[in-house]
């Protein structure tokens, strides 16, 4: 329990760091002013959707190696934090792109892959609802888990080629050709920041998991309690 | 047995229980063509449109016909409590997969042979000078649709509502294999037909990588 409140702590101190580092110390930006700190959370949570992510694709194989319980916890809280993050990213994109580019969504290769990700990762979620044993659902919901990262790098690259082509009416001109030097400094204290918020939430998460796990076998325990005392025999107390 | 002559059986076993009734193919077939013509009333397409839409609608009609097809493949077995035989048999289970996407692939390529003909005729669009590099492009994506659909087909035949969720996993997946596939059958459909390569790498990139992947993983598919 210490581990989790220093951690937080932790996280609180980072995020306070990383606001006032993006709000107050990083320079404005010549073009679109204050409302290119919207960066500064943006790229941040895509970060620490991408890590969420990679550790969800971690867990998958060991859980599928090892055949230890914990491994599918964190592999379905990973997925959780990922497809929120993910929401939060679209979202924070679309804030930005309202008022930089004049729509909400364009069908940009960024945008587009990142669309195609959440949806599989919902599609995920979904399955494990649809799933009922427990061990079937962990190692099923992996093989998915393992095919939807897989099928990432190639959402990415078949758009990227696809809008390249096919100039799109909006070109993404993120800031990212050449980045001021304080700003990338405000940048990646930021990125720290949101991805120790994550592994707090995904701490989280999973000892969730673990305290549903552990109140499904109590309960049926007690329901073999039950069914027991109904037929007493004598040392038989399980 | 090696695990080629036991997906030869197993092939064997699936071209026959489907060739006994045809149930499969027709429905596939008959759903396919609905398609092609909801898609006439809801574009109503000039033969210009045809070629620049064409490709899409194309690839979508065997898109969705392949996830309503796959559906079958797994959940029969289950449905007929067939699937601990092939469990129990003395074979391993990435026998079993292949043998389930090499009948996949045969039903849904005979289904796009009466498909494609048919589209070319309703909407004006001529193939034969095209027909050996989009039969190429047609096997590519048929094959990433099989390989990726048979799996998630194993996946889902234990999943309750299982006919709604296929193709809730399967379409996202194959989202790169769509544009990858559309867009070479555009260059194809071009007055001057080009060969679009960098597609094409993504076509094959597809499959290896998702063929691979369930060569690793077809173990943990048919455990019970």
């Amino acid at each position: 329990m210490k581990g989790r409140l220093w951690l937080s702590v932790l996280a609180a101190a980072l995020i306070i760091a990383g606001g006032y580092a993006a709000l107050f110390i990083a320079p404005d930006e010549r073009t679109m002013h204050q409302l290119q700190r919207v960066f500064y959370v943006h790229v941040p949570i895509w970060a620490a959707m991408f890590s969420a992510l990679t550790i969800a694709f971690i867990a998958d194989i060991g859980w599928l190696w090892t055949r230890k319980l914990h491994w599918d916890w964190l592999a379905v809280s990973a997925v959780e934090v990922g497809v929120v993050s993910c929401t939060a990213g679209l979202a924070t994109g679309m804030l930005w792109g309202r008022p930089a580019w004049g729509i909400w969504w364009t069908w940009d290769a960024k945008l587009t892959s990142a669309f195609v990700l959440w949806l599989l990762y919902v599609s995920y979620l979904l399955l494990r609802g649809l799933l009922e044993d427990p061990q079937r659902r962990a190692t099923l919901s992996a093989v998915f888990g393992i095919f939807a990262f897989l099928d990432a790098p190639l959402v990415y690259s078949a758009n990227r080629l696809f809008r390249t082509q096919h100039p799109a009416p909006v070109i993404f001109g993120g800031p990212n050709s050449k980045l001021d030097p304080t700003m990338a400094k405000a940048l990646v204290l930021c990125i720290i920041a949101f991805v120790v918020m994550m592994a707090v939430i995904l701490r989280d998460r999973v000892r969730l998991e673990r305290m549903r796990h552990e109140l499904e076998e109590l309960r049926e325990e007690s329901e073999m309690q039950t069914a027991a005392a109904e037929v007493p025999v004598r040392g038989e107390s399980k | 047995m090696t695990a080629a002559r036991a997906a030869t059986i197993l092939l064997r076993k699936e071209l026959r229980l489907e060739f006994r009734r045809r149930e499969l193919l027709t429905t596939t077939i008959v759903f396919g063509l609905i398609v092609v013509v909801l898609f006439s009333f809801a574009l109503n397409p000039t033969p210009e449109e045809s070629r620049r839409y064409g490709p899409g609608l194309l690839w979508i009609a065997f898109l969705f016909a392949g996830s309503l097809m796959l559906n079958p493949s797994f959940a029969r077995e289950q449905a007929n409590d067939t699937l601990d035989a092939l469990r129990m048999a003395p074979i391993s289970s990435f026998a079993v997969l292949l043998g389930k996407m090499a009948a996949n692939f045969v039903f849904l390529a005979l289904a796009e042979v009466i498909l494609v003909p048919a589209f070319a005729v309703l909407y004006n669009v001529s193939l034969a000078r095209i027909a050996g590099r989009l039969i190429l492009v047609l096997a590519l994506g048929t094959g990433g649709i099989v390989i990726a659909g048979t799996v998630f087909s194993a996946i889902s035949a234990h999943a309750r509502m299982r006919e709604l969720l296929l193709p809730l996993l399967l379409l996202p997946v194959l989202a790169p294999l769509l544009i990858a596939a559309v867009e070479a059958t555009a260059l194809l459909l071009t007055p001057e037909p080009s060969f679009g390569g960098s597609w094409l790498t993504i076509l094959i990139a597809f499959d290896v990588v998702f063929f691979t992947a369930s060569w690793l993983l077809a173990d943990f598919l048919t455990e019970e």
